[in-house]
């Protein structure tokens, strides 16, 4: 085996050993976003599908480079947006808009909550 | 070793970096987001640096920054419109989804690498063989495998386990075709062909492996192809010797793993008897008709809208059902209409309520529920003897004491301990089984009473009664 294989290898280990680490901690509530993230951060794969380019020079080549850097950029700005936006609806009382109020996240809510509005004033 | 290419790599460390450090700001709602943003840094400039790496190796033709270029742009659109125009309830398809498009890169980059260099007279690098076959295989298996798991979340292919006959015998030949394939690929006499019959028996292994498993069983099945994905971006790292695919790979292929076992175990399932497959219908409402069994109290919504209103604790209880019936709205609305009235509510949540891991505590947050009230298992199990009325929409199995017992298709399943509560008010369409296919004794405890309707109309019937009653 190679040094480069050995290096990279140490830090696919280390890595794993990592992982296991920080995403154990993770509470339950929050592991549908956290796949998401995951899900982003293997948009890394855009970084290998870019270099294809360096040495394409063929049809085939070409049609490769299209097709991976299309699926990797896809997953890297989608799941970034998406888990972002997920994060942004887990809200603390405080900051769910009067609590009891409209809020702008979606017509049922908002209409469910001027109901809930109605009943509590009547 | 250039100075640029110390540059290069030393942003690839610090993307790393980022990438560990946002994972762990995700172990609280509070700093989550923030980890989100820090990721995405980490990402854009280990993105840039590869930019400018490509530009600095100047071999790049007219063309190959066409398509680089275009393949970015439409990728990036199509990725941007779906994360934006999902609903909640289809998460687990978009995730599915992008699983599929990393690992279908992942396979690619590898293709390219052998392609290229396979003809030439260095031939194949003897450290990338092995790393080429595996991420062929493994992007391979992913790309099919999540594009059927998708289709079966989506409805677009069926969601019930497809099992056919003969169907191990595919397996079999296609197993033996990648192992084969895959130890061909390794040696000096490894040809396109091969590397060709060794992706198309992936790509059907991925299928015939995603086909027999039932849609009920798709978080674990989402979590493993997670964890596909990761390893196979790994092994692309392997093969063009890039250190931050690598670092990214496992620390998601670690994610998927540790979200494949706790799902695995929270449904009280072995890894291999799911994938082996053939269970899971889920979604099936077959079973008893409502009010078959006499020994079942049933509840009107004025009876349950008293109970509600005079609680001092309410906990609800809500699973997939509620989600398929899109309640969420409507419970948090009771739920805010029983606090304005000064009765505590809070949501417990089982792991697997959903389609992927977590996803209930998605769609509750959606509906404005503060993450304060959405309680784990764990938390919430020693409050339930302190609850007047435990309100159980669209949950079944995960209630059922029957766990606690040996000798049942569910012993030994961690459950919500619904039964310690005061009384407990069931809204269900059905006395139907849930997804193991068991009487659930909860239901026929004298402190429970059914409420027979769509969890949706129930839910806005109670609330009307709770506010003409009491309101």
């Amino acid at each position: 085996m190679s040094q480069a294989l050995i290096a990279d290898i140490t830090i696919f280990v280390l890595s794993l050993l990592v992982g296991f680490e920080v995403i154990s901690k993770v509470p339950s509530m929050l592991h549908t976003p956290l796949m998401s993230a995951a899900n982003s951060i293997h948009g890394i794969v855009l970084a290998g599908a870019m270099l294809i380019a360096v040495t394409a020079n063929n049809a085939l080549g070409y049609v490769l480079a299209f097709v991976a850097s299309a699926f990797a950029a896809a997953n890297v700005v989608g799941g970034y947006v998406v888990t972002g936006r997920m994060l942004r609806m887990f809200r603390k009382r405080s900051e769910i808009p009067g609590e009891a109020a409209a809020s702008a996240n979606g017509q049922v809510s908002a209409a469910a909550s001027r109901e809930v509005n109605k009943g509590a004033a009547s | 070793m250039s100075a640029f290419d110390t540059v290069v790599r030393l942003i690839y460390l610090g993307a790393a970096t980022c990438f560990v450090l946002g994972l762990h700001l995700m172990n609280s709602p509070v700093t989550a987001r923030r980890g989100n943003q820090l990721s995405a840094a980490g990402m854009a400039a280990a993105i840039v640096a590869t930019l400018a790496a490509v530009i600095h190796a100047g071999t790049v033709t007219a063309a190959g920054w066409i398509v680089l270029i275009a393949g970015i742009l439409v990728g990036s659109a199509a990725g941007l419109y779906s994360a934006r125009t999902v609903k909640m309830t289809a998460m687990p398809q978009l995730v599915s989804l992008f699983n599929a498009v990393g690992g279908g890169a992942a396979c690619i980059v590898a293709i390219h690498d052998f392609v290229r260099t396979v003809g030439t007279s260095a031939g194949v690098p003897e450290q990338a063989a092995v790393a080429t076959a595996l991420d062929v295989i493994i992007g391979a298996v992913t790309f099919s495998g999540s594009l059927i798991a998708a289709g079966k979340l989506q409805g677009v292919v069926s969601g019930a386990p497809v099992v056919f006959r003969g169907a191990r015998a595919v397996n079999v030949v296609l197993a033996v075709l990648m192992a084969g394939g895959a130890i061909w690929l390794m040696t000096p006499a490894a040809n396109v062909a091969v590397l060709i019959v060794l992706i198309l028996a992936s790509l059907g292994f991925g299928v015939t492996m995603v086909m027999p498993i039932g849609g009920a069983d798709m978080p674990v099945v989402i979590s493993l192809l997670n964890a596909f994905t990761g390893t196979a971006v790994a092994m692309a790292g392997f093969v063009i010797g890039n250190a931050v695919l690598i670092t990214a790979g496992a620390l998601v292929g670690a994610s998927g793993s540790i979200l494949t076992k706790l799902m695995a175990d929270a449904m009280n399932r072995s890894l291999a008897n799911i994938v082996i497959g053939g269970f899971g219908t889920g979604d099936s409402a077959a079973g008893a008709l409502v009010g078959a069994d006499s020994s079942v109290r049933t509840v009107d919504a004025d009876d349950a809208a008293i109970q509600l209103a005079y609680a001092h604790k309410v906990i609800v209880v809500p699973g997939y059902g509620l989600a398929a019936a899109q309640a969420q709205h409507e419970v948090q609305a009771l739920a805010q209409l029983l606090e304005t009235r000064g009765v505590d509510v809070s949501y417990a949540i089982h792991p697997v309520a959903g389609r992927m891991p977590g996803h209930m505590n998605v769609l509750l947050a959606e509906a404005n529920v503060p993450y304060s009230q959405l309680k784990e298992m764990e938390e919430i199990n020693p409050e339930f003897a302190r609850a007047d009325v435990a309100l159980v929409i669209g949950a079944n199995d995960v209630t059922n004491p029957a766990a606690r017992r040996p000798g049942t298709p569910i012993s030994g399943m961690p459950i919500l301990d619904v039964d310690q509560a005061r009384s407990i008010i069931v809204i269900k369409r059905s006395m139907g089984h849930g997804y193991a296919g068991i009487d659930n004794e909860l239901y026929l405890d004298p402190k429970t009473s059914m409420y027979f309707a769509d969890g949706k109309r129930a839910l806005t019937e109670i609330a009307a009664a709770v506010k003409t009653l009491v309101g």
